[in-house]
């Protein structure tokens, strides 16, 4: 995984960790991976992999077994709500964007449903 | 626990102070970028935390020892140079380091080396460039040290490479142990590290947590390091 070099490199790791969790890579209820095998797959230090991981225990998008291990949340409302928080930082983006370019509401939204159509179906 | 303590260090070459009242301290559990242009001391500060430089003034603790045998048994050394015989096949590399380390852990060792796909039979005068970095650096993290001081470990290898030696810097990382490795390729190394101690002219010129300087800076440490080195 790339990092963007302006913002702390744990908080980018909970934005790839909801990311996977959105998008079923890791279904709710599903064992998460050790901290160390994520980190070395990420090629990120442990240490920034637990920050990221307390972080999203403490969100309770995560929970933590002692003895079994951390895992996704089986609530599968809160996985919606994330997914909707998650979409929303993107939309956010795209009308901060669409607002430098000089666009109205109206053909932003036009916009988005043209590309909808055209989209639909291709693989995110 | 304190890993590494240094205060008030100086080192002189003749009349030349390549180290200058460098002070700090490292916990364990933390991997550590030693940062600094060519000849800021980075070397030299590692050669005597590894014991294999003396004299110096100032207090330097290692695992709470001061440097020496009791240091060294608790410390990993991976120096800038090879120190490997060329015509050595990986084999007894690995048999030599058992001899000579107690704490040489051959089962670590042979993860590493499946890890990097070396063979055990390949002669080390065989081997590239990036390949014989990936070998010294099994060897070197197959110990069960408490500190391990490695110096360039991925300077004058490719990216890929680069890539694949950091991550197995992580693979076997301990809660107990401190990694402190140099380096001038920052922007690669970023990742991996808790903490970094950039320097200049034998001094501390930056030091903290990666995460908190890139989120008090609003950039990278690499950016940061660029800027900080054009002002000092």
């Amino acid at each position: 995984m790339e990092f963007d070099s302006s913002s702390p490199i744990w908080l980018q790791l909970v934005g790839e960790c909801s990311r996977r969790i959105v998008t079923g890579e890791w279904p709710a209820g599903s064992r998460l991976p050790g901290v160390r095998d994520l980190g070395v797959e990420l090629g990120v230090n442990p240490n920034t992999v637990q920050r990221a991981m307390a972080e999203l225990d403490r969100q309770s998008i995560t929970v933590t077994d002692r003895t079994k291990g951390r895992f996704v949340t089986d609530d599968v409302a809160r996985i919606d709500e994330l997914r909707a928080q998650v979409a929303t930082a993107h939309a956010d983006e795209f009308v901060r964007r669409a607002l430098g370019l000089g666009m109205t509401a109206e053909r932003a939204v036009q916009l988005i449903s043209n590309r909808w159509r055209a989209m639909e179906g291709e693989s995110a | 626990m304190t890993a590494i303590e240094v205060h008030n260090l100086t080192k002189r070459y003749g009349g030349f102070a390549a180290l200058s009242g460098l002070t700090f301290r490292l916990e364990e559990g933390n991997v550590v970028g030693l940062l600094g242009e060519n000849g800021s001391g980075k070397t030299t500060l590692l050669k005597i935390l590894a014991g294999v430089s003396r004299p110096f003034e100032g207090e330097v603790r290692v695992g709470g020892h001061a440097p020496g045998p009791e240091s060294k048994a608790i410390t990993s050394f991976l120096p800038d140079q090879s120190f490997l015989d060329d015509g050595l096949r990986i084999e007894a590399a690995a048999q030599q380091y058992a001899d000579f380390f107690a704490d040489f852990n051959r089962a670590k060792f042979d993860d590493l080396l499946g890890f990097f796909r070396l063979e055990p039979r390949m002669k080390l005068s065989a081997l590239s460039k990036g390949m014989r970095e990936k070998a010294q650096i099994a060897l070197a993290m197959s110990r069960e040290a408490k500190v391990f001081l490695l110096d360039e470990p991925i300077s004058g290898v490719d990216p890929a490479a680069r890539d694949v030696i950091l991550r197995a810097i992580v693979r076997h990382l301990e809660p107990d142990s401190l990694v402190l490795l140099s380096t001038h390729l920052i922007a690669d190394v970023e990742p991996v590290l808790d903490r970094v101690v950039m320097m200049r002219y034998g001094q501390v010129l930056v030091e903290g947590a990666v995460d908190d300087l890139r989120e008090q800076h609003g950039k990278s440490v690499d950016a940061l390091f660029r800027e900080v080195y054009q002002w000092a």
